[in-house]
């Protein structure tokens, strides 16, 4: 074999290996537009639940693209911008009634096709959470928060942590399964300080 | 064959002993429940009446053209219907699509019967109140594929691409809630409240017992539910807008659960709480 002929090969062997995953890449982004052309064909208005609800916001589009495991950059990127949105009350007070956040966490209704307008939200809580030690039907996608507040205190440090993770969990991991309840106006400031005070106050289930 | 009423008093035996159960303050969950139930009708499941009325619907003269669906190829040749289900979606030339079974029986239904498709997709669910002709006819079609094993072809482009149109879908996060399907199913062992959530993307076992298990009759609800109407409940679940049905979207999703299924035996219709 001559050298000017094994020299072509060698290139061209690696200008093959280094285009293979640039066309991968090249395969997977037209799939996404693809897929995102789909959905935005395929889905219509039902009842309170809107075709436009398939419009992916910065943070929605990320997390599905790399399917929740987002190179660390835009990881942090995404979690300081979520976190620069979260509102804390004004007033300054983060505890409301653990009384009215034990019904919030039991609800699992609000904003599915099925429900009104007018239907209020109920937080979902035990649908992904232990919480009261009186509950047994909790659902597990999320830790366990039975005793939260016996293990975790209640002083006003912690009680900001919980009005922001349940404001926006999404500051704190980008792609975490749990709703942004703030965030999305799914709860009042009223309601998340009912929640803050369920995990936290002495006299709740979950510290009982 | 039973009757329909001894079901019914086997099944109102079956649900008043869970629910003493529940009263028990034990921690059943609702996998434990339907496992009770099937123990106690192990010799037959409500579905077959609703197998029978898709049989009866598959043979009779239908629609403007007054014909029956025994010519309607759904991938194994005009008429042939058993061991189809385990093989869909499939590409079909005719069409020059991926098509799963609902959106081949549309197909069959507008082209030889001469519905049309809107008049079929107005009632694409059986509801309490009615019944549905195409979840009807595709209880019956998904029967005849009872202990035949799941063979999705990813071979044609086509199969492959909408599998990986599913797969994204599968993932696609939006809503107020931020939910894609993979937020409550990719995760093995876990649940909603007190409902187990099969791991539909990392656990083949259980991609294997989910697909292979619908229709079902649901036990709740008294009525046989399709397939197409259990994605149909999730995406509300998720706060997504409905889904059209039969359309590239679904049938994607379908692929990629189906093909996510296959070697398993398929077992439907089967029963749920
Ligand atoms: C869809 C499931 C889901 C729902 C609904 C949900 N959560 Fe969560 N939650 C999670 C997950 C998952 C985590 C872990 C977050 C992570 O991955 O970073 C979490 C974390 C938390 C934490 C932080 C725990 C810690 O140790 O610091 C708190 C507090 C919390 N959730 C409260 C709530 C409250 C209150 C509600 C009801 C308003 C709620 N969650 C509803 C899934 C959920
Ligand atoms: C908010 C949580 C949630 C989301 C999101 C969700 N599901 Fe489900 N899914 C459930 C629950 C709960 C059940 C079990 C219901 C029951 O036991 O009756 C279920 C059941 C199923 C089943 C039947 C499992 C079986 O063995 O019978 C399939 C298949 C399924 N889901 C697919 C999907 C797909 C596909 C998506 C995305 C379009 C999706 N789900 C989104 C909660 C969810």
């Amino acid at each position: 074999m001559n050298a000017k002929l094994l020299m072509s090969i060698t290139v061209s062997a690696a200008f093959a290996l280094a285009m293979a995953p640039a066309q991968a890449e090249k395969a997977a982004s037209n799939l996404d537009a693809k897929t995102a052309e789909i959905v935005k064909r395929d889905f219509r208005d039902k009842g309170i639940a809107k075709a436009t609800r398939v419009n992916q916001d910065e943070l929605q589009a990320a997390c599905s693209k790399y399917v929740d495991k987002l190179p660390p950059k835009l990881k942090a990127k995404l979690e300081a911008k979520e976190a620069e949105a979260i509102k804390l009350p004004v007033d300054g007070k983060f505890m409301g009634d653990w009384k009215a956040g034990e019904k919030l966490a039991q609800s699992g209704r609000g904003m599915t096709w099925s429900d009104k307008a007018e239907d209020p939200a109920g937080g979902n809580c035990y649908n992904c959470h232990q919480l009261s030690s009186k509950e047994i039907a909790f659902g597990t996608i999320g830790p366990s928060l039975l005793n939260f507040g016996k293990v975790r205190g209640n002083g006003e440090d912690i009680q900001r942590y919980v009005y922001a993770r349940i404001y926006n969990a999404k500051a704190a991991n980008a792609c975490a399964n749990m709703p942004r309840f703030g965030h999305m106006g799914i709860l009042s400031e009223a309601q998340m300080k009912d929640l803050v005070a369920l995990l936290l106050d002495p006299e709740s289930p979950v510290n009982k | 064959m039973r009757t329909k009423q001894t079901y019914k008093a086997l099944l109102l035996l079956a649900l008043s002993a869970s629910f003493a159960a529940v009263a028990a303050e034990t921690a059943v969950t609702d996998s434990d429940r339907i496992e009770q139930y099937r123990e106690m009708i192990s010799d037959g499941n409500p579905a077959e009446f609703d197998e029978m009325r898709g049989e009866e619907l598959w043979k009779k003269a239908a629609g403007p053209n007054k014909v029956s669906l025994e010519q309607c190829d759904l991938g194994k040749g005009a008429g042939v219907v058993k061991g189809a289900y385990a093989e869909l979606p499939k590409f079909f030339k005719d069409t020059q699509q991926v098509q799963d079974l609902e959106s081949r029986l549309l197909t069959c239904m507008t082209t030889l019967q001469g519905f049309t498709e809107d008049e079929i997709a107005a009632k694409p669910f059986a509801s309490e109140k009615k019944a549905s002709d195409i979840s009807s006819l595709a209880t019956y079609v998904v029967g005849q594929s009872k202990g035949i094993k799941m063979a999705v072809s990813t071979k044609h482009p086509k199969v492959k691409e909408s599998y990986e149109i599913g797969k994204r879908i599968f993932n696609y996060r939006a809503g107020p809630y931020d939910f894609a399907c993979s937020t409550c199913h990719a995760t093995t062992g876990v649940r909603i409240r007190m409902q187990d959530l099969p791991n539909l993307s990392h656990n083949k076992k259980d991609a294997q017992t989910a697909y292979t298990t619908w229709p079902a009759y649901r036990v709740s609800q008294g009525l046989t539910r399709s397939f197409q109407w259990r994605l149909n409940d999730c995406f509300r679940q998720q706060r997504f807008p409905e889904p059209k049905f039969a359309s590239e979207a679904t049938v994607a999703l379908t692929t990629f659960l189906a093909v996510s299924a296959n070697g398993a035996e398929f077992a439907g219709p089967g029963l749920k709480r």
